[in-house]
């Protein structure tokens, strides 16, 4: 069958299900609203979202059954659909613990929590917890070369497949032990993000609400600066500052990082900038700012004391999205080879440096699966801070009537 | 006359914190055909909840937990989502209180009043058309012709209104719900809806349900009153029956409200120094004048009531004298002394003395802030009062507020209702110990009797503390009670002024006496007679427009 035919079987196969589940409701529970009301096109999304979790459950159990290699077709769906599940129940336990210990502040907070939010937090939590104790949780170094351990064991551990148990996630190019360095690099790529997001803030919060109270010239400069800045595109400008910046650390590799850091900050800045004026314009409007004004109150006063604290839940959620953009920022500049610099541990480098074994997911998923555990590292931690960023929104905008 | 709408024992519940707690509690109402019940209580009644389920309809997050809704025979709360929107728009239709809120910007009047009709099949779009200019023309907007063919935001807000009603008529509803229609608008243009809403609906004999919080309006249009409080019918009677012999005490006190009165004061001294002197000030937005030579005086321990539409220059005026807007040629003296016209060169001593109360406490009050941090930043600014002291300067000025201060000085300001905000606002002002205070329309988002609380505690701390008052106001029921002078503005100009007992004594500047004829009365009788008096073509904006 081609795939045309099997696109309208199943889409006219769910349209004809959709009408006759309706109807089928209907008739089973005497006319009830909630079959009575229903839209035709809801009928369609149950029986057609019914349709798709047939065919997952069906492949899934393809993937546990069939025999090798034809099995390895369906690994990496298969580790997804595990992860999937292993997850919500991971996150789910994270929730229930939550409304059982602590103040009634935090249990009260975990009681309206979303599936999705105490996911993410608990992904936060774990990677923060990861990266400060990175020194104690690794077993090898960032940069040891292990004496007599080969170069390129695959990940799982299993001898048969080539593993070996005493490096569960196997060794690298050059026999570094990878789970190591995905724990330093946690460190390293999630660290120099974490600050190089609080200096982009620091830049463009501080001057975005300036230029919100003061108005004026001062508000055109920076606002033109910023819409210059913004028109190139950015990784494009970071990658070519990254080479003059490298001209300038000429030997001092070290150097590299911290002009990476303020780099990024500065380009990301703009982007805080524009919020943080939008933001502060609408609230320098309100009447309270107006009688702060008439009062005599100073500039620090009227920014820090009676702006400031308005600004801060969209300020907060923006925070979460840019540190995801800039740790993807970090992540691409280090897999283009100008960003963290040898010998730290870094995900987008390992990626890099791994890449060539994705050919291999088709016949020996388990080799191809290197340089994606990095990657899955990345993904898993931009996941969690959007759904904990999308959880702070729908709050802030609730609370502010 | 037959039944049209019967609702028993309806109760309603709202969402909030995750309980359904309720809004109304078991109301029975009914309508005839051709009926107008008046719906009117304090915000939060539930009157626009209980309007809504006339209709079979609840807003997000609350629900109809039990009693039943019958339009004609059919069970709105049972009938299916097809069976409703047959009915909705087709023959129970709503008009909304901000009709700028309600029309869709992007489209042309006319384009949403044909929507209805040609989607319930009444009437073609070319049907529709005319009969929508035929409507317009009867609810006497100017070129009906043409009105349609605009877009809403090239339309006045009165207009706006009526072209809403029109829209509602389009299908020749059985019932109307109007929720407030006339709250959002100025006295003048108020009394021309009000006079096209109830000829309409006297003429094609709909049925209607009146919401609103203004006695004097609900007395104007409806055959029934129904008082709600705190969603509990509290009587419901004939409009002239509820006027004349109103039974429980609630509805007392309501129709009380507007007998608050002030004892006339002793004319001032001649030659005595004005407190604040705004002299020939004119002033404008950018190269537009939109303040032509504005004077007056304010006498220590007077009230000032400046009065006129919205667009008049009433706000204006104020931002001059507190210096937000610094004046293009004119002088603002305090005491005797010009002050600078800029407030950024005002010293803390110039800018102490003049405070400012504002018209919506939402926004004057910092939603992040307690009470506490909020009077206590003026009398730290001003005072230089820090800890317990300043503690101590806060609790005083909320007993002087009537609230106690234990419960009140940690809240947030969305912990408190309208009244209490407003309050808040006013102790703020005082912190500063100032001489002077504006009141910006202080009182014309609350409810009657909450504004009229607000009102007697300023003429109390007027008593006590000598303060003089600029009162902004268009409501002239307000500046009767409280004003010892008043100022009429129209178009950035004064049109007339002295003290208040002369004011409301004729002869009037033509102006005045539109604008005194406008505000509602108790008497049932009043639009029709003051229609008659006036002629069918010589109201509302129309008399404006006549006097040039």
């Amino acid at each position: 069958m081609s795939v045309w035919t099997i696109l309208v079987l199943v889409i006219g196969g769910s349209l004809l299900g959709g009408w006759l589940f309706r109807k089928a409701g209907q008739q089973a529970t005497g006319n009830k609203p909630f079959f009575r009301d229903m839209p035709f096109g809801v009928a369609f999304g149950y029986v057609f979202g019914a349709a798709i979790l047939f065919w997952v459950v069906y492949t899934y159990i393809l993937a546990r059954t069939l025999p090798q290699p034809d099995a390895n077709k369906y690994f990496f769906f298969r580790i997804a659909i595990e992860g999937f599940i292993l997850f919500s129940i991971v996150a789910w336990l994270f929730r229930q613990a939550g409304r059982s210990v602590g103040t009634p502040l935090t249990r009260k907070l975990f009681r309206q929590m979303p599936l999705t939010a105490s996911f993410g937090l608990l992904v936060i939590l774990a990677y923060a917890f990861v990266s400060i104790f990175a020194g104690v949780l690794a077993p090898y170094g960032q940069e040891q070369i292990i004496p007599g351990v080969a170069a390129n064991i695959p990940p799982g551990g299993d001898p048969a497949m080539g593993g070996n148990p005493d490096f569960p996630l196997g060794t690298d190019q050059i026999g570094r032990d990878i789970l190591s360095r995905l724990i330093y690099g946690a460190q390293n790529t999630v660290g120099i993000a974490f600050a190089t997001t609080c200096l982009a803030f620091f830049i463009g919060g501080s001057l975005g609400l300036l230029a919100a109270t003061l108005q004026g010239w001062l508000d055109q400069v920076l606002s033109r600066a910023v819409d210059v800045l913004m028109a190139i595109p950015s990784l494009i400008f970071a990658l070519l500052l990254m080479t003059i910046a490298s001209a300038w650390a000429g030997s001092e590799r070290w150097l590299l990082t911290i002009y990476m850091v303020l780099i990024i900050a500065v380009i990301d800045s703009t982007r805080v900038f524009r919020l943080a004026r939008a933001v502060g314009l609408n609230i320098v409007v309100m009447d309270y700012i107006e009688a702060a004004k008439l009062r005599g109150e100073g500039l620090n006063y009227l920014i820090f004391k009676e702006i400031l604290p308005n600004a801060t839940a969209p300020l907060l959620a923006e925070f979460g999205l840019r540190f995801c953009f800039v740790f993807l920022t970090i992540a691409s500049l280090s897999f283009l080879g100008v960003g963290i610099q040898p010998p730290l541990a870094d995900w987008g480098t390992m990626v890099r440096d791994l890449a060539q074994f994705i050919n291999f997911a088709a016949f020996a998923p388990q080799v191809a699966a290197a340089p994606l555990l990095a990657a899955g590292a990345i993904a898993l931690l931009t996941v969690g801070v959007n759904f904990v960023v999308d959880w702070m929104l729908h709050r802030s905008s609730g609370l502010k009537e | 006359m037959s039944r049209l709408l019967t609702m028993k024992d309806v109760h309603i519940e709202g969402r909030s914190d995750e309980v359904w707690s309720p809004i109304i509690k078991g109301v029975d109402l009914h309508l005839d055909k051709g009926e107008v019940l008046g719906l009117i209580g304090e915000s939060g009644a539930g009157k626009s909840t209980l309007g809504l389920a006339s209709m079979g309809f609840c807003r997000d997050g609350v629900r109809i937990s039990s009693g039943s809704v019958e339009f004609d025979g059919i069970d709105l709360l049972a009938a299916s989502a097809e069976v409703k929107r047959g009915l909705l728009g087709k023959r129970i239709a709503y008009v909304a209180q901000s009709a700028a809120a309600s029309f869709n910007p992007a489209h042309k009047l006319i384009d949403q009043h044909t929507e209805g009709p040609v989607q319930h099949g009444v009437m073609s779009r070319a049907e529709s058309e005319a009969d929508g200019i035929e409507l317009y023309r009867k609810l006497r907007l100017p070129n009906p012709d043409e009105i349609g063919f605009r877009y809403p935001h090239q339309v006045s807000g009165g207009q706006l209104q009526r072209a809403m009603t029109a829209m509602a008529m389009s299908c020749r509803p059985d019932l109307i719900i109007f929720d407030e229609p006339t709250t959002a608008l100025d006295v003048t243009t108020q009394i021309e809806v009000l006079a096209s809403i109830r000829d309409i609906v006297e003429e094609y004999d709909t049925a209607a349900i009146y919401i609103t919080h203004d006695l004097a309006v609900v007395a104007q249009m409806a055959d029934r009153i129904k008082v709600l409080l705190k969603g509990d019918e509290v009587e419901e009677a004939d409009t002239r029956e509820m006027l004349a012999h109103p039974k429980e005490d609630y509805t007392k006190s309501l129709w009380a409200v507007r007998e608050f009165k002030r004892p006339q004061k002793p004319a001032v001294h001649t030659g005595a120094t004005p407190v604040v002197s705004v002299q020939n000030v004119t002033a404008a937005y950018g190269k537009v004048d939109v303040l032509h030579d504005v004077s007056f005086d304010i006498h220590e321990g007077r009230t000032v009531a400046v009065v006129g539409e919205s667009g008049s220059g009433k706000s204006t005026t104020a931002r001059c004298i507190t210096g937000l807007l610094p004046p293009r040629k004119g002088v603002i003296e305090f005491d005797g002394v010009a002050l600078p016209l800029d407030y950024r060169k005002r010293n803390k001593m110039q800018l102490r003395q003049a405070q400012m109360i504002y018209q919506m406490a939402d926004t004057a009050l910092n939603p992040r802030k307690t009470i506490g941090e909020l009077i206590g930043r003026p009398v730290q600014f001003y005072m230089g009062l820090t800890g317990k002291e300043k503690r101590k300067r806060v609790e005083e000025l909320l007993e002087e507020i009537e609230l106690p201060a234990s419960q009140y000085i940690d809240r947030l300001p969305s912990e408190l209702s309208g009244g209490q905000k407003q309050r808040i606002g006013i102790a703020r002002a005082l912190a500063a110990e100032p001489r002077f205070i504006i009141c910006d329309e202080v009182t014309s988002a609350l409810d009657q009797l909450v504004a009229e609380g607000i009102l007697r505690l300023l003429a109390r701390l007027q008593d006590e503390l000598k303060l003089s008052y600029m009162f902004i106001t268009h409501d002239l029921a307000t500046v009767k009670s409280i004003a010892d002078e008043v100022v009429v503005m129209k178009d950035g100009e004064v049109v007339e002024q002295g003290p208040k007992v002369d004011m409301f004594k004729p002869p009037h500047h033509p102006y005045t006496d539109l604008l005194l004829s406008s505000v509602p009365e108790m008497d049932p009788d009043w639009l029709t007679n003051l229609l008659t008096e006036r002629g069918v073509d010589n109201i509302g904006d129309a008399a404006v427009d006549k006097m040039g």
